[in-house]
């Protein structure tokens, strides 16, 4: 076990450098550099060209942008290891307090999201399971298949329309509307949660098909199991048998799936978050990228490359840990 | 199935050749199911395939042989409406306080005469209306939907095409060939892709290629991103399918090795292959909707799904002009709804073990 984590480790840290060199070279395709402009804006086209040259050549020494690609790479590299992710050109700030102060609200929409998911999707799969070409299962199958195929933006783009802007019962942009300053904090509070309603209800439409459909087909194999047969002989009741028995290892395989869910949790939904224009990390990185912040874009693009590789990582261990039969390692 | 097992108890030994048998031919007695027409037949029986069949064929009719009908389109290019242009009322809020301090709103309406039918309504003539370059959006429909699907067909081909031969070398010779393919498929599937295609974007902006062959590039990094799915597939299957014993007398025949991988494994990954290449083409239609959307797919100018459906990011389209994304969105639901159907239906056609 601790000779197969090793491994795998060693292998996540090779699979992170290809990941890291990739985007770095394809960051650097960029001709028109972002310094430049901001250069220019910052010091005025008209200034004096010799100083305004300096400048520049000064800047990208300091960004590691006049030498090679490899050697910007190498830079990079070696202070990406040592903890430094460079100051965000558009923010102006270090990049790992840009992206975890700007985490909270992704996290939390991602979080209470996932929660309903789950709270709907179990216990619906499973009985859509027991009743197998029913017509409970036939219509979860059909609404949840149209929800997976929904593109976020135009369902977003619907609810805004029709909730926001038709009917006014929510407000779209940001998370606070203008209160009066003698707002209580509670107040506040439930402002934000009144402005997050529609985004975890857009998140969890789009996922919870996934969820379902895993549950479903899980529940159908463990009813095929010979211990549910046994169960079924010694005369348990249905009940019993469906919510002692089958349920419980209907679980097992979803706990580590669960796993996989760390880059979503943590990184941000990009599109979701733009569409409401919510100040959380994924919208915050789909601006710097439009504008090509190279620092910003390698430290989120590594942030969300970590978790994914820790989130499959975590999914292999989970599978052994929950279920003794598994062997890991080869 | 039935039929033929009960038809064959009766008749003798010798049931390969097809010689008179009380005076019929066998083959008008036994209806013979072959595999392929076996799989047709469960697939027509689920009516979700068949609903998902149907959309597909309507979308493909309506984007292919839509436009020739259209009196808005000529050679596929769109044709601007110069005849039925109407006045655009812009008003603007104006406040303004006058000197004993009272509050008046007044609009300040300004009279806009386009040269084309700008923004135009719907009507017999435009059923969607027209955009703001004057151009029929019921036409820029169905123009679009043939970008949108044929990015989707050539991007799932060429994934295919590199999936399977990267794939079928990883698990036929295993070692270091499937030691560096696997790595490679690794650090794939690690990148993000929506930041990639958003950097990619930004790179064309910056290089300045704006016109039509932004869709190439495009093309090329959604098959650079996806092909990884399709070669752990076809690898997994030809890991186990290999140390099978059609493979053993393979290998006894003195069979080269691309007639082994191509002739006799690939048939067998043929089902897994199509069931993923269905399901593919619905997210790589996405994913092209998803870089409209943001702004960032197709060059101006060129109608697509995503590109038309990128209005509703204003506001003033979003709650205005319903008929400028509304109609794109529910094409692309449709088109991703009705491959998700069809390759479910496949998935369960394909699979012996369907227990019904």
């Amino acid at each position: 076990m601790v000779k197969y984590i090793i491994k795998r480790l060693l292998l996540s840290i090779v699979i992170l450098l290809g990941v890291s060199l990739i985007l770095y070279c394809l960051v650097r395709l960029m001709p028109v550099n972002y310094l430049e402009q901001k250069l220019a804006a910052s010091l005025g086209s008209s200034g004096g060209d010799i100083s305004y040259e300096e400048k520049l050549k000064e800047m990208m020494a300091y960004y590691g942008l006049d030498g090679s690609i490899m050697q910007g790479y190498w830079d990079w590299l070696v202070k990406f290891v040592q903890g430094d992710f460079g100051t965000s050109w558009k923010y102006n700030r270090p990049v790992e307090t840009v992206i975890f102060e700007n985490m909270g609200v992704s996290f939390s929409i991602s979080l209470v999201s996932l929660v309903l998911q789950l709270a709907i999707a179990i216990p619906l799969g499973v009985k859509c399971a027991c009743n197998q070409y029913g017509k409970l299962d036939y219509f979860a199958t059909v609404l949840t298949m149209i929800g997976i195929s929904f593109p976020t933006f135009f369902l977003g783009s619907i609810l805004i329309k029709v909730f926001a802007i038709d009917l006014g019962w929510f407000e779209v942009g940001n998370i606070h509307s203008n209160l009066p300053v003698t707002a209580t904090a509670f107040e506040e509070f439930i402002d934000m949660l009144w402005h997050l309603v529609l985004p975890v209800f857009l998140l969890t439409v789009l996922s919870i098909g996934s969820w379902l459909r895993y549950t479903r087909t899980n529940t159908l194999e463990v009813l095929n199991a010979d211990y549910i047969r046994t169960a079924r002989a010694k005369g348990l009741s249905e009940h019993s048998v469906v919510y002692k028995h089958v349920f419980r290892n209907t679980l097992i395989p979803l706990v580590t799936l669960l796993a996989g869910t760390l880059p979503s949790l943590f990184g941000g939904a990009m599109i979701t978050e733009t569409v409401f224009d919510i100040p959380g990390i994924g919208n915050i990185a789909y601006k710097a990228m439009l504008e090509g912040d190279i620092p910003f874009i390698m430290g989120y693009n590594m942030f969300i490359a970590v978790l994914t590789v820790i989130g499959i990582l975590l999914t292999d261990i989970m599978y052994a840990v929950v279920d003794p039969r598994v062997k890991l390692g080869d | 199935m039935k039929e033929k097992k009960d038809v064959l108890n009766e008749v003798p030994e010798d049931v390969s050749s097809t010689e008179d048998l009380h005076g019929e031919n066998l083959n008008d007695r036994v209806r013979v199911l072959s595999p392929g027409m076996m799989v047709a037949k469960r697939f027509f029986r689920s009516k979700l395939s068949v609903i998902g069949l149907l959309i597909l064929v309507f979308l493909f009719v309506f984007s292919f042989l839509g436009p020739v009908f259209s009196p808005w389109a000529e050679n596929g290019t769109p044709i601007k409406d110069y005849d039925n242009r109407k006045e655009i009322i812009l008003p603007a809020r104006i406040d303004y306080i006058t000197e004993d301090g009272e509050t008046y709103i007044a609009y300040d309406i300004t009279v806009e005469m386009p040269e084309w039918n700008k923004r135009g309504d719907i009507s017999s003539t435009h059923l969607l209306g027209t955009d703001d370059a004057g151009y029929d959006l019921f036409t820029n429909l169905m123009l679009g939907g043939r970008i949108s699907l044929t990015i989707g067909f050539v991007v799932i081909l060429l994934e295919t095409l590199i999936g399977v031969i990267l794939g079928g070398l990883a698990g036929y010779f295993g070692g270091w060939v499937d030691m560096l393919v696997m790595r490679v498929v690794d650090v794939i599937s690690c990148i993000p892709n929506l930041p990639i295609m958003l950097i990619l974007s930004a790179t064309l902006n910056s290089l300045g290629i704006l016109d039509i062959s932004r869709l190439y590039y495009l093309m090329i990094v959604l098959t650079l991103l996806g092909w990884g799915g399709i070669a752990r597939l076809v690898r997994g299957q030809i890991l186990s399918l290999r140390e099978q014993e059609f493979m053993l007398a393979a290998k006894c025949s003195g069979l080269s090795t691309g007639r082994k991988i191509f002739r006799h494994l690939l048939p067998n990954v043929m089902p897994q292959l199509i069931v993923s290449m269905t399901m593919g083409l619905g997210s790589i239609i996405l994913m092209e909707a998803t870089l409209g959307y943001l702004g960032l797919g197709a060059p101006l100018g060129t109608p697509t799904w995503g590109a038309m459906i990128s209005t509703a990011a204003k506001l003033e389209y979003l709650s205005g002009y319903p008929n400028f994304w509304v109609p794109p969105g529910i094409c692309i639901t449709l088109a991703i709804l009705a491959f998700n159907f069809v390759g479910d239906g496949l998935r369960d056609a394909f699979d012996p073990k369907m227990k019904r």
